[in-house]
């Protein structure tokens, strides 16, 4: 009898392994990364985002890519950090896509989280997804606004010259 | 071997520091004791526990042997983690009105400096570390004993704490050497009916100890082949990471460590990042105990690794047991998602186009 008790613990261990550590979803992220890179340097209507920090083990850079309309219609990212911040902000760019600039301002860190089913000790990585998702948006309109500002000048110094 | 190599069913085992495997031989002599020779080793009156305190003693010269003390001079405990407990509690609370000093590193184990912490609250000073005469000297051997020589009155050893399951024994059982000679003398933590000269008081563990035993007999008589051994895989390890990684840092000083420990810094690439994509082999980044907190390794730091480097460093536990073809598979793995890592890190990015990443204002969370 001892030794049938005995064969079932060892067996349950061997058919449902020990819990890992890493949620499938975030593994997945890692073993087919979709969206990792950066456009091309000087590409037009890109946003990028440059959050985090070498000393925290945490440092993303996310671009977004947006077309005369308003809507993000590409997104690119490269994450130093690990396994549950590659995935959030893996993740961070799967769901920009699509969406327009203020419907991505909507992105919460507790989806992106709830999503991963990130521990509490991993919250912090979907937090800085968030926030590099409002970096490159917040990029996106400097950018935008002085392309514009600067095109509003060339205007009225046509008009100048034209004058 | 090629990366299309079939993975092994179960991860390849490379984290020697937080364990080691049961010595089959070890296992051998525990079983009798956890079968039939089930006595007390404290009951006087009958041959159960004259059997099984033979056994004990004969296990605790084994241990004695190792590093060159007396029997005498040999208490069991559970564990390294009690070992310097009693150490750093017992002997300072003994001597606490002549002596309140006390004297540590930066890179002791966690239930050192807690136990330094404890002793500070109850009024003992902490200072930094120097020699000096007439200072108890205190250990902790448990990484050391069984893979190098360790001789306690060539160290002027006073109190040395060892652990089982870091040199193929058992979990569960350690020893603290405490010097007779000249005397040193703790207060036992742990009240009870006396045992282990009154030091550690509680039924000593006769299947835990005999394994205990056999692994430091075992240990004692292999040091040298199981080093030669340890050596070469380590030095395999790293020439091949070497040749197909550059900015690989090794931690620690190359001449004047033990090879077994390999803790490698890969720049630009997150440690834990690693070691979920080395999937199939067991590691760990930094030290076990404190991986509950996301500070780096403290230990890394106060020897002087950069804050970011702390973060992207793995440690390879190299043993008795493990295998050339092991440390081929694990470096080439490494070798391969290290690349695949550093192609998804905008610090290599950086570094690739030639910026300064010192130079950059990071915004802090």
């Amino acid at each position: 009898m001892f030794n049938a008790l005995a064969r079932r613990v060892v067996q349950d261990l061997r058919q449902s392994p020990a819990k890992r550590l890493y949620h499938e979803k975030v593994i997945d992220h890692y073993e087919n990364p979709r969206n990792v890179g950066s456009f091309e340097k000087g590409e037009e209507r890109v946003g990028t985002g440059l959050v985090g920090a070498p000393a925290c083990g945490d440092v993303m850079k996310l671009q977004i890519k947006v077309d005369t309309n308003g809507k993000i219609v590409d997104a690119r990212f490269k994450t130093f950090g690990c396994g549950s911040a590659i995935a959030s902000s893996s993740l961070a760019t799967e769901w920009v896509k699509g969406k327009t600039v203020e419907e991505a301002l909507k992105i919460k860190n507790t989806i992106i989280a709830k999503e991963l089913c990130l521990p509490p000790v991993k919250l912090h990585c979907s937090m800085l997804a968030e926030d590099a998702i409002k970096a490159a948006l917040n990029d996106y309109k400097v950018k935008q606004s002085s392309i514009d500002s600067a095109k509003d000048q060339e205007i009225s110094a046509e008009r100048v010259s034209v004058q | 071997m090629s990366v299309s190599t079939p993975r092994p069913s179960r991860a390849l085992y490379l984290d020697a520091q937080s364990t080691t495997p049961l010595d089959p031989r070890v296992l051998d002599s525990m079983l009798p004791f956890m079968i039939s020779m089930y006595g007390n080793p404290h009951s006087r009156t009958h041959s159960y526990g004259w059997e099984t305190e033979k056994a004990t003693e004969d296990a605790r010269k084994s241990v004695a042997d190792i590093i060159g003390a007396d029997p005498k001079e040999i208490i069991f405990t559970s564990g390294a983690t009690e070992s310097n407990n009693i150490a750093l509690k017992g002997c300072a609370k003994f001597y606490r009105e002549k002596k309140d000093h006390i004297i540590t590193t930066q890179t002791e184990h966690k239930c050192v400096l807690d136990s330094c912490r404890y002793l500070e609250n109850e009024g003992f000073q902490i200072g930094e570390l120097c020699r000096s005469k007439g200072v108890f000297f205190h250990t902790d051997a448990a990484q050391a004993v069984g893979k190098i020589p360790i001789n306690v009155n060539d160290l002027n050893i006073d109190l040395m704490s060892i652990s089982g399951h870091k040199i193929y024994g058992p979990k569960g059982v350690g020893a603290l050497y405490v010097r007779r000679r000249p005397r040193v003398r703790v207060e036992a933590l742990q009240s009870g009916g006396g045992q282990e000269r009154g030091i550690r008081s509680g039924t000593v563990p006769t299947p835990l100890t005999v394994g205990f035993g056999t692994a430091c007999a075992i240990a004692q008589q292999e040091l040298e082949y199981d080093h030669k051994w340890v050596e070469y895989l380590s030095k395999r390890l790293v020439n091949k990471i070497n040749a197909e990684l550059t900015k690989v840092i090794r931690n620690g000083d190359p001449d004047h460590s033990y090879p077994g420990c390999v803790n490698l810094s890969f720049a630009y690439v997150e440690g834990e990042s690693l070691l979920m994509a080395l999937k199939d082999v067991a590691l760990s980044s930094g030290s076990a105990c404190t991986s509950a907190s996301l500070e780096p390794s403290y230990v890394l730091r106060a020897i002087g690794s950069d804050e970011d480097l702390a973060h992207s460093s793995i440690r390879f536990g190299i043993g008795r047991f493990s295998t050339e073809e092991e440390i081929d598979y694990t470096a080439e793995k490494c070798i391969h998602h290290v690349k695949r890592l550093r192609a998804m890190s905008p610090l290599w990015e950086m570094v690739e186009e030639g910026i300064d990443i010192k130079t950059i204002k990071w915004s802090q969370h």
